[in-house]
């Protein structure tokens, strides 16, 4: 590196492989109106009525064409979107950052429900791998199956499924709820760095492999505990939180929660810190 | 990135070859640089059924070497000569494509190890399948493509897999394509999707013990390894089942003989599968959309966990 005293501020900025010039584009759009009294809303996002209610076809839509129009629809105000015909097609309602009300009349293939924040979503079938996927705030209430790597990476929310699970359950999970009403497969809770996953059923070998952090509650048999992965006491707050929210969640309401086996980090493997960069510099 | 499909009709028959090949084209997006099918039709059971090619498609992006036809014609005279010199008598002769045919052959002695030994002796011969009911066709492309090439649209038959596959361990050829014939078993057939991290071990191991690899692709461990477990006195699923130890890597794999089809999921569960199954039909696919070409309307349908092995008979 050169001798960065000895420059420009705009050479020594370069020097250190910064950059001065003014960036544009869609990241540097202004998202949020600072002006509003509740800055809960994102740029883009509509005003809709629950009351609003409409159908739509996806049969012979294309995943990108049928979230195209689910936009469209909540532009017109539809608080309630009802979808017939989803077939298993990969993709479908991803993306949404509003409030809404989303019915699925059928399964959904893989990445269902992706990136989305605040929509509650009922599906009536089955859904695919990566179903809600970063999934930020909301409910999604699957009535059936999920396949693998289920809720991954959630930062916040409920992801509930009635059915089985497949592998890879909330891996990466950093915040939220994930409810599984029957058995989950391998690795469920992989490097989960928080959140809570409840297991009414069994699950599979290497439960909570290398978790940072966060809880999972267990009520059938385990296969195996993953890496760091150690019993815990099941308080009776513990207890209370997880009637509340099998009740919520209308499963399991009658489960007997005082069986449940609780799961957290060793915290043993990893130089983990639970605080967020933010809660850090306030701390400090 | 794969693609398998497969399916079992249970007391019936039906249009197999369609059925899978709108199966395939639905996971097209997974791979076309080839695509496999592994039929089981309604037949006499009295003669073998052999597909054998004597050539590869040099068109499509193929990574072979174009030859002549007339080696494959002078190929397909010593194949000839071969059959005769073993007691083979040739019933049917179809030449579908100049490097790909189909003979019905009345043989009699059940062990074909022989038998595929002397016929592959031949240099650039290879038997796809020898069977009483399975039928290999595998060539490059998407689904669609083969199943037009070789008029597949109408075969009747039980239970059928297959395999769209995007060539990553080896090349874009049709010796590299999937189903893999179950060497040298009768109407055995396999298809995998996945990565096999053993590959050399295992392939060294069974060459010591007699058996032969037609190609670098690590898919065909599989069927070569079934193949030497069933040889060993094992069941098709006592050899699904130890192979989740003796494969390493992750892989979803099909297994159908003339009677059974079986699905083997490893231990990782890394490989995708979604499962139907009702009492006449099972189906089953790297993704929903492969069942959802055959069963639009809404069904139950689930993953199998990792390390679950499952068989069903006709």
């Amino acid at each position: 590196m050169a001798n960065i005293k000895n420059v420009t501020k705009k050479t020594k900025a370069q020097a250190m492989g910064m950059h001065t010039e003014v960036l544009t584009g869609r990241t540097q759009q202004k998202f949020f109106n600072p002006d509003e009294a509740e800055n809960f809303y994102y740029f883009g996002t509509y005003d809709v009525d629950f009351n609003k209610r409409t159908d739509l076809d996806v049969k012979d839509m294309t995943a990108a064409d049928a979230n195209k129009e689910i936009d469209n629809l909540m532009s017109q105000g539809y608080g309630t979107i009802v979808i017939k015909n989803p077939q298993g097609k990969h993709s479908l309602g991803v993306g949404i950052l509003n409030k809404l009300n989303l019915i699925f009349e059928g399964s959904l293939g893989y990445f269902g429900m992706g990136s989305c924040d605040g929509p509650t979503v009922r599906i009536n079938g089955r859904v695919g791998w990566s179903c809600a996927e970063n999934l930020m705030a909301g409910k999604v209430v699957i009535e059936k199956n999920a396949g693998s790597c289920f809720g991954a990476a959630i930062r916040g929310g409920d992801l509930i499924c009635k059915g089985s699970v497949g592998a890879r359950t909330g891996i990466d999970m950093k915040g939220g709820t994930i409810i599984i009403g029957g058995d989950a497969g391998a690795f469920t809770g992989f490097m989960m760095q928080r959140g809570r996953i409840i297991i009414l059923g069994d699950v599979g070998i290497n439960l909570g492999d290398s978790m940072y952090d966060g809880t999972i509650f267990v009520g059938g048999e385990i296969g195996s505990y993953g890496s760091d992965a150690v019993d815990a006491e099941l308080t009776k707050s513990d207890q209370d939180w997880l009637k509340r929210k099998l009740k919520v969640a209308e499963i399991g309401e009658k489960f007997d929660v005082s069986k449940m086996k609780k799961i957290v980090a060793g915290k043993k493997l990893w130089n983990y810190d639970n605080l967020e960069p933010t809660e850090k510099k306030g701390a400090i | 990135m794969c693609g398998i499909a497969g399916l079992i009709h249970r007391g019936k028959s039906s249009k197999v070859g369609h059925e899978l090949q709108g199966m395939l084209q639905a996971l097209k997006h997974r791979g076309e640089d080839s695509t496999g099918y592994a039929l089981y039709g309604e037949t006499d059971g009295k003669n073998f059924i052999m597909r054998f090619k004597v050539g590869e498609n040099v068109g499509e992006g193929s990574t072979s070497v174009a030859e002549d036809v007339s080696v494959y014609d002078e190929r397909k005279k010593i194949v000839d000569s071969y059959l005769s010199e073993m007691g083979a008598k040739i019933v049917k002769e179809e030449r579908i494509l100049p490097y790909s045919l189909r003979y019905e052959i009345e043989y009699n002695k059940k062990d074909l190890l022989e038998f595929s030994q002397k016929i592959e002796s031949i240099p650039g011969v290879e038997i796809l399948s020898m069977g009483k009911s399975l039928e290999v066709i595998k060539d490059l492309g998407n689904a669609k493509m083969v199943c037009d090439r070789y008029n597949l649209d109408k075969l009747v038959g039980t239970h059928a897999i297959g395999h769209a596959r995007m060539a990553t361990e080896s090349g874009v050829d049709i010796k590299s394509a999937h189903p893999f014939w179950g060497y040298p078993f009768s109407d055995v057939s396999v298809v995998h999707n996945g990565q096999l991290t053993n590959y050399w071990n295992n392939r060294r191991a069974l060459e010591n013990k007699g058996m032969r690899f037609m190609s670098e692709c690590d898919s065909e461990l599989i069927a070569v390894y079934i193949a030497q477990k069933m040889r060993e006195g094992a069941s098709l699923e006592e050899g699904m089942k130890d192979s989740l130890i003796g494969l390493d890597g992750v892989f979803t794999y099909f297994v159908a003989t003339k009677d059974s089809l079986g699905m083997a999921k490893d231990t990782m569960a890394a490989k995708p599968l979604v499962l139907y199954e009702s009492d006449d039909l099972v189906a089953m696919g790297s993704e929903e959309i492969a069942i959802r070409s055959i069963l639009p309307q809404e069904i139950d349908t689930y993953d199998p966990f990792d390390g679950e092995v499952k068989v069903w008979q006709i």
